[in-house]
């Protein structure tokens, strides 16, 4: 058993600093495809049970085994749980990592490594504290079995972490009885790993400054990831015809809307109130949307970006046809396949804009799990009023990661709107059927379902049709149907849920965003407001935009547009979509593929709202600044 | 796809089907495609199928893709829905509209272009999933509408219309539709309507995906010497291998066949197909025997045609999936959507 190096293993590592309770962050650095993602899960979910605002982000390879994975927790009393890229304790499990690992820890912070090998000379940093705790060497010497030693290192690194920082040993023993309730002997081996962990690091170290204290949580929450609420709303907007490719990160959207169909729209003998379609690719799951939607079912499909690509011909014929369906579209990094584990906003104007000709398509961005089960409900009612394709945007960090939200809750005097759809009777009362006829002035033509009449029979083509739904190639009848469509998407304006709006008094311009950049900008605005900067906020939830959202932007003379993409992708929409003045929207991109940090929101603002104060040496001096706010 | 309505004339004479229907009643606009062109016949063959089967127009679904072809869905039983989709995607459309009605008639109009290249991918995957659904791909061996390009189902060394040869493989539908576990293949030639009639007869009724490839000339860009898509070479080529009779579930058996010669095989409705074995070995219902036969045929330089291989117990997709009977688009909100007491208890799940 080696104790490490340098100052490895001493005492109360940073002994003497002011106690941090609920409020730090850390981070595990593990091999994937060992188990680690069992252990990490366990320790946010104590975290989360001790009432303390808590987020875990999973930062992984596009990988089933053997290559580099973190995972990324941050309790905040205050509730700010944005990702934030200063770590105060990194689990080092991962030999090949440990260099960037060693090096990314902030200054005093606290290093705990596996000391069953000791760490090279190169990896010793003076300002940081290492906690060597041999855990390979104890799980070896009390477990038989590699694949259960490989295991259970993992179940000792949350023990010793639950000495370190105060997990509560209750809880955890709590949720192992919970996840091994039909395995006893399961139950004990991971009983065991715990101690060898905890009582290792109890013994050696004690409990760190960083310290965890149970709260009382400010309302009912649960832990939920966003794909996991979206099949929920999908489950309950009444959706029956799902079709999918397999894409990361969008897989799990279809996997949990079949698990959620099994438990409530399956009858005891096996027959089922859906069906899912597991299409050959993207282009197909598209056309079967279009298909059911067009059939009159509720339809959806999941997907990514590069779905997205694949799909657009058959977006441009929902849109130009008419027929609703939703696309989920759970954004990933990058161009091409990029970085399909990591996170990103990207798709933005390839959605708004999806297809060729001239097309523009209804979007809602949800922000967190808890907006993709509304959103998602939303978007089918938008779909069937508008008859046109509806995109749910979300994103990895929202869809994959676990995240601390609010109880969902139901209505149940929630009606579905089927839009504008003539029945038997209504076409009985009519001379004649025009599909694409605009009655009431609001650019939505009332549609008619098939086998339900030979009145209401009429051909569907992505070819030019008037207004009837005859082909043409008369310019005057063309030009006619698509310039409704414009009438149409206007209409859809105020009809899409409104921005989220947060103004504080005295604000000196407005900080605008969408989706999981919410909460980095509202961490930012704190931060700011503490600086004497107070910005007001918008976070827009739906496109095209509403008048509320050209207002915002009107009453101020300075705003801020944060986009989780390189080209600003947000803004442009938004200098495309309304009257804004191009110049006042200052530009804040992070693209890294890494959830945004309210420490980059600050880091892009400060400087044009303070562009002469700030000496040569200022982002120091500021990131300085605020860890003694964090303080 | 321009189509023009077509003057409706019915007399006392005209013949009605069981639904009292005539024949005009299953017909669609004016076709626009050249004088001449096979898919005419093949649109003949479709009214006269759902005329002779009393099926409700309204009933019917067409889905087709882009192509000569596929315009042809406008030219019948207008009083159907119909969805002109995208080129070599129908198979999706109609994929996804039967998955959320199972009661409907489907039929879809494609093309060797649409079916066989742009779309060979969503045909394949139809097959696979047994979609029940009549699939009518009109096979001329040319692009129409570009002017004269080689398709993916043109034969070696056929020449086009300015005379140079064919230089790639090309794909037999049939053979690939076996290939793929099709439960229902059939080939004709549109200008075999006594032949292609009964197939289509039976392919509505099949519970599944009935794959029927016919051969269908191009007067204006594949109709020349040297072509072995042309009216002339079919009718020298075409080798019926096994004749179709279909008999509708109510209908008495009126003809007698010799014992030995004749399959009968009943479809999902109860209806009767009697297959009748022109060459005397013949098994339409051995996969292997016809996939077989048919390579035989070809490397004599013959197409084999008549229903060429049907299987007897197809499961379509809803029955694989164990849909409920009711077609999902008409299950009420309250059946569909839990309810705020699963919400809550769920809920609970998460803590």
């Amino acid at each position: 058993m080696s104790s490490g190096n340098g100052n490895a293993g001493g005492g109360s590592g940073g002994g003497g600093e002011r106690s941090r309770v609920n409020d730090f962050a850390f981070k595990v650095a593990t091999v994937n495809g060992t188990g680690s993602a069992s252990a990490n899960g366990l320790i946010l979910k104590v975290v989360y049970r001790m009432g303390i605002p808590v987020s875990g982000k999973n930062v992984f390879p596009s990988n089933i085994q053997g290559l580099p994975t973190w995972y990324e927790l941050r309790v905040n009393k205050a509730g700010h749980v944005a990702r934030t890229p200063k770590f105060d304790l990194i689990v080092a499990m991962n030999p090949t990592t440990y260099a960037k690992d060693v090096a990314e820890v902030q200054a005093g912070g606290w290093i705990m490594y596996d000391s069953s090998w000791p760490l090279a000379k190169a990896l010793l940093r003076p300002d940081v504290t290492y906690l060597g705790v041999p855990l390979a060497h104890m799980c070896v010497e009390r477990f038989t079995g590699s694949r259960e030693r490989i295991l259970m290192k993992n179940i000792a690194y949350a023990g010793a972490l639950a000495a370190l920082i105060g997990l509560d040993m209750e809880i955890v023993k709590q949720l192992l009885d919970e996840t091994y309730s039909r395995k006893k002997s399961m139950l004990e081996s991971n009983y065991t790993a715990l101690a060898l962990g905890y009582d290792y690091a109890r013994e050696h170290f004690g409990a760190l400054p960083l310290q965890l204290e149970k709260m009382e949580p400010d309302g009912e929450y649960i832990m939920m990831d966003g794909n996991t609420a979206a099949a929920l709303g999908c489950v309950y907007a009444g959706a029956t015809v799902g079709a999918w490719y397999p894409i990361t990160p969008a897989t799990s959207v279809m996997d949990n809307f079949r698990d959620l169909c099994k438990k409530y729209r399956t009858d005891a003998d096996g027959t089922k109130r859906f069906t899912i379609l597991q299409a050959e690719d993207e282009l197909a799951a598209a056309g079967m949307v279009v298909g059911a939607g067009w059939m009159g079912a509720r339809a959806f499909t999941p997907t990514a970006g590069p779905g997205i690509d694949l799909m657009s011909e058959f977006i441009g014929l929902a849109y130009y046809t008419e027929v609703p369906c939703v696309f989920f579209d759970i954004q990933r990094t990058g161009p091409s396949t990029g970085m399909p584990t990591r996170t990103q906003q990207g798709d933005l104007l390839s959605i708004a804009y999806a297809s060729h000709g001239d097309t523009k398509h209804i979007a809602v961005f949800p922000a967190s799990p808890e907006e993709c089960f509304y959103l998602s409900v939303a978007a089918f009612d938008l779909a069937e009023r508008f008859q046109t394709p509806v995109f749910v945007v979300s994103d990895l960090d929202i869809g994959m990661n676990d995240w601390r939200i609010p109880r969902l809750r139901w209505d149940d005097s929630y009606a579905w709107d089927r839009g504008k759809v003539f029945g038997e009777a209504e076409l009985e009362k009519l001379k004649s059927f025009s599909r694409y006829l605009d009655v009431d002035g609001d650019g939505i033509a009332a549609r008619s379902l098939p086998g339900v009449s030979a009145k209401g029979a009429y051909f569907t083509r992505g070819s030019g049709h008037d207004k009837h739904g005859r082909y043409t190639e008369d310019e005057d009848a063309y030009q006619e149907v698509v310039d409704r469509l414009v009438i149409k998407l206007d209409t859809a304006r105020e009809a899409v849920p409104a921005p989220v709006i947060v103004r504080q008094d005295g604000a000196v311009g407005g900080l605008v965003c969408l989706g999981s950049s919410d909460a980095a900008c509202r961490e930012a605005l704190d931060l700011l407001a503490a600086r004497g900067l107070p910005l007001d906020f918008m976070r827009v939830r739906g496109f095209p935009f509403s008048a509320a959202v050209s207002a915002f932007l009107a009453e101020h003379d300075t705003l801020f547009v944060v986009d989780q993409n390189r080209d600003g992708q947000l803004r442009t929409l938004l200098v495309n979509d309304t009257e804004v003045e191009k110049a006042k929207l200052h530009s804040v991109r992070h693209y890294s593929g890494t959830p945004l940090s309210a420490e980059h929101v600050v880091d892009e603002v400060l400087p044009v709202l303070q562009p002469v104060a700030e000496p040569a040496g200022h982002r120091l001096a500021y990131v300085a600044g605020l860890s003694l706010l964090k303080e | 796809m321009t189509s023009i309505a077509k003057p409706r004339i019915v007399t006392h004479k005209s013949e009605r089907n069981a639904l009292g229907l005539t024949r005009l009643d299953y017909e669609g606009g004016m076709s626009t495609l050249c004088a001449g062109c096979g898919h005419d016949s093949i649109t003949a063959a479709i009214v006269q199928a759902f005329f002779e089967l009393a099926l409700p127009p309204h009933q019917a679904v067409k889905l087709s893709g882009i192509g000569c072809s596929s315009k042809t869905t406008a030219y019948f039983v207008s009083q159907a829905h119909g969805f002109n989709t995208v080129h070599g995607r129908m198979p999706a459309v109609a994929t996804g509209a039967n998955a959320a009605h199972k009661g409907l008639t489907y039929i879809g109009i494609s093309g060797d272009g649409d079916s066989l290249s742009i779309g060979l991918g969503q045909l394949c995957h139809a097959i696979r999933r047994n979609v029940n659904m009549l699939y009518v791909l009109e096979n001329n061996g040319v692009y129409g509408l570009t002017k004269g390009q080689f398709s993916a189902s043109s034969d070696l060394g056929s020449k086009s219309k300015k005379g140079e040869p064919n230089q790639e493989e090309p794909i037999d539908p049939a053979s690939l539709a076996l290939a793929l576990g099709a439960t229902f293949v059939a080939r004709s030639f549109s200008g075999d309507k006594e032949q292609l009639v009964p197939i289509l007869k039976a392919g509505l009724k099949h519970n599944g995906f009935a794959f029927v490839d016919v051969l269908s000339p191009c007067v204006t860009f594949n109709d020349h010497e040297g072509s072995t898509k042309s009216y002339t070479f079919i009718r020298k080529s075409k080798h019926e291998a096994v004749s179709a009779g279909f008999v509708p579930i109510k209908d008495e058996i009126a003809a007698q066949y010799a014992p030995g010669s004749v399959r009968p095989v009943t479809m999902h409705d109860g209806s009767t197909v009697y297959l009748h074995k022109v060459d005397g070995s013949y098994d339409p219902t051995d996969r292997h025997a016809v996939y077989a036969y048919l390579k035989e045929r070809q490397e004599k330089g013959e197409v084999a045609t008549g229903l060429l291989y049907l299987k007897e117990d197809s499961l379509d997709l809803h029955a694989r999936e164990k849909t409920t009977a009711t077609p999902l688009r008409d299950l009420p909100f309250a059946s569909l959507c839990p309810g705020k007491g699963a919400l809550d208890a769920l809920m609970d799940e998460y803590l």
